[in-house]
């Protein structure tokens, strides 16, 4: 089903007709049939939906680190298809801040070093890309905990560190996969609070893929994903209304 | 980020010794191996440093230094004609069996010097003097002599007899030699006294040694003499090259030097390889973190590069290191034979940098074959 195209603000992500086949022959799996979506700035987008419905092969597309087989994607204006692999790669690296369910945290780095990591793969030098890092570890709460290695931090405490180093190079889309799944309610709910409070801005996105119905009222707008399309988009409270 | 992939590397301090053990035994293997090979060819050319002239002269079947076909007296004057010769002498040189005085035998290499000048006498002196060699019966045992003899409860030192063909030798000096391949302890004496010594034979003079005059080129004296029938002549140089390589192509030491050698090649990639290719398939969830935050494929690449070059440094240290060690502890007891030059370590350094490289691509190929959608699996 096609979203509705009534939003005033201005579209971030178009994404229209997009298909992806896992497989080949028998073994082919359909894992996202004809998807149209878009992503407005300012906006906090959730994609929900069940276990294996494409919510996050979808997500993958979205953000460029997987290819997909039809359709298209305009990515802040730039046609994901059309890019090389190196353009897309340089792309995401500049515009693209990444939350992770399981953190990926490298663990024998500290959370300042983690957190600099997309300003040094910028090219930025050491102490910049440190003291940027160690502005947003303050931003989140944890700067104190900037020596700490990602083995001494709490789940709440590593994913702040993951927030800090999605928004340390400043990127206009924020992806995060399942970003509550492994953390308890209340850590889950402060991580959302601090997503809202910090990385949602006029200039930017944020894509939330989750199971996690404790947070759905944290969205702008939820992309109900089924079956490898998108079944329904509804707006700030809609979703919560109806199904929660 | 180049800092932060050895960190990456440190940080894992169970994965690092593993891969450092793996890179310093194949390290120490090979370059202990190769170094113990060298040492023993360097044995077999023992005579060449232990009697130092520009040019040895030889029956004309004589193919290494260690092999001696006896020829005629004769043949010293018949060098001593040859243009561009300044002087030659006799020198004899042979296996025989010592008797020492509690009835036993023991090998020895008895080496005549031309009783005139003591031409090839031993280079440093550890007690006595070479020119008493010119007394009677006297006879110059080296170190390994002194050993041996101590081994069968004899004290050897300057005034101790034994015999030699049942002649006496009356020891006048103890010296530092080089040791042989065989082994057997360096008797020097005159050369008169030597021919006293062996056994009679028709021919008896081992080699001619030859001083070319000033300003003559040593090849060209060798040329020349090389045309006299029944002769050949090799610079010191030639003879010793020669005289490893006889040793390559008649005797099974290579083969067996160069089997471990490629054990330890194939262990250290085995060992080295397998480590580095699990170190990064644990880290791949991270690379791939990093290859979806943009990480470009170069950077990665230079990441896992320095990260098994560092390793492979270290490994390449500890193992070099180590067989210096060993070296050094040996070369104190004279044995085994150990000799390491520049070549061995460059060789080594090459190895390891192959083993580095392979292990590196290996890894570096499952990072680039690795979407970076994986980490939202």
């Amino acid at each position: 089903m096609n979203e509705p195209a009534n939003g005033h603000q201005s579209v971030a992500i178009e994404a229209r007709g997009v298909t992806k086949t896992f497989g080949t022959g028998d073994s082919a799996v359909a894992a996202l049939k004809g998807v149209n979506l878009d992503v407005r700035f300012g906006e906090l987008t959730m994609i929900v939906g069940p276990s294996g419905c494409g919510k996050t092969t979808f997500l993958s597309v979205l953000c460029g680190t997987m290819k997909f087989d039809g359709g298209s994607v305009q990515l802040f204006g730039r046609d994901l298809a059309a890019m090389r692999d190196a353009e897309v790669t340089a792309f995401r690296g500049k515009n693209v801040g990444f939350i992770f369910q399981q953190f990926n945290l490298i663990p024998t780095w500290s959370a300042v070093e983690n957190a600099s990591v997309p300003l040094l793969l910028a090219g930025a030098s050491r102490q910049t890309a440190e003291a940027a890092a160690q502005r947003l570890l303050d931003e989140v709460g944890i700067g104190q905990k900037r020596r700490s290695y990602p083995t001494e931090l709490s789940g709440g405490q590593q994913q702040r560190v993951a927030i800090a180093r999605a928004l340390v190079h400043e990127p206009r889309l924020i992806i995060c996969d399942e970003p509550t799944a492994s953390l308890d309610a209340a850590s889950g709910h402060h991580v959302l609070e601090l997503l809202q409070k910090i990385a949602c801005r006029p200039d930017r996105c944020v894509i939330v893929v989750t199971h996690d119905s404790r947070i759905f009222s944290f969205a702008d707008r939820i992309a109900e994903m089924e079956d490898g399309q998108v079944k329904a988009v509804h707006g700030r409270g809609e979703y919560h209304a109806q199904y929660v | 980020m180049l800092r932060l992939a050895l960190k990456m590397l440190y940080g894992d301090r169970a994965k690092y010794a593993m891969l450092v053990g793996g890179l310093t035994f194949c390290a120490l293997l090979m370059s202990q191996q190769v170094s113990v090979f060298c040492g023993l060819m360097r044995w077999t050319t023992a005579t060449l440093r232990n009697v130092q002239v520009p040019i040895w002269v030889a029956d004309a079947k004589v193919e290494q230094v260690n092999e001696v076909v006896a020829m005629r007296d004769i043949e010293v004057d018949r060098v001593k004609s040859v243009p561009g010769v300044e002087w030659a002498v006799p020198l004899f040189w042979g296996l025989l069996n010592a008797r020492l005085p509690d009835g036993s035998f023991q090998a020895v290499q008895l080496t005549g010097l031309d009783t005139a000048t003591l031409v090839g006498r031993p280079g440093k002196m550890l007690a006595g003097r070479v020119e008493d060699l010119r007394l009677p019966n006297a006879v110059i045992v080296d170190q390994v002599g002194v050993k041996k003899f101590k081994k069968k409860g004899i004290e050897l030192k300057i005034g101790s007899t034994f015999e030699i063909n049942d002649k006496e030798a009356r020891v006048v000096g103890l010296c530092q030699s080089d040791q042989s391949f065989l082994g057997q302890p360096y008797v020097f004496t005159t050369y008169d006294r030597a021919l006293e010594y062996a056994p009679p034979q028709r021919k008896r003079l081992s080699f001619v040694l030859v001083q070319p005059k000033p300003g003559v080129d040593p090849a060209t004296v060798v040329e020349t003499i090389r045309a006299i029938p029944g002769l050949t002549a090799y610079t010191s140089d030639d003879f010793f090259h020669r005289t490893i390589d006889w040793y390559m192509k008649n005797t099974g030491i290579p083969i067996s030097f160069g089997t471990v050698v490629v054990l330890g090649i194939v262990v250290g990639i085995a060992i080295a390889g397998q480590t580095f290719y699990l170190f990064v398939h644990e880290n791949l969830r991270f690379m791939a973190a990093l290859k979806a935050m943009g990480a470009r494929t170069r950077t990665l690449a230079a990441m896992v590069f320095l990260q098994a070059f560092a390793v492979g440094l270290a490994g390449y240290g500890l193992g070099v290191g180590a067989a210096a060690m060993f070296g050094f502890g040996v070369l104190k007891g004279g044995e085994p034979p150990f000799y390491m030059p520049w070549q061995v370590p460059v060789f080594t350094g090459v190895i390891i940098l192959f083993i580095c490289c392979l292990s590196a691509l290996i890894g570096l190929v499952k990072i680039i074959r690795a979407e970076p959608a994986v980490v939202f699996k």
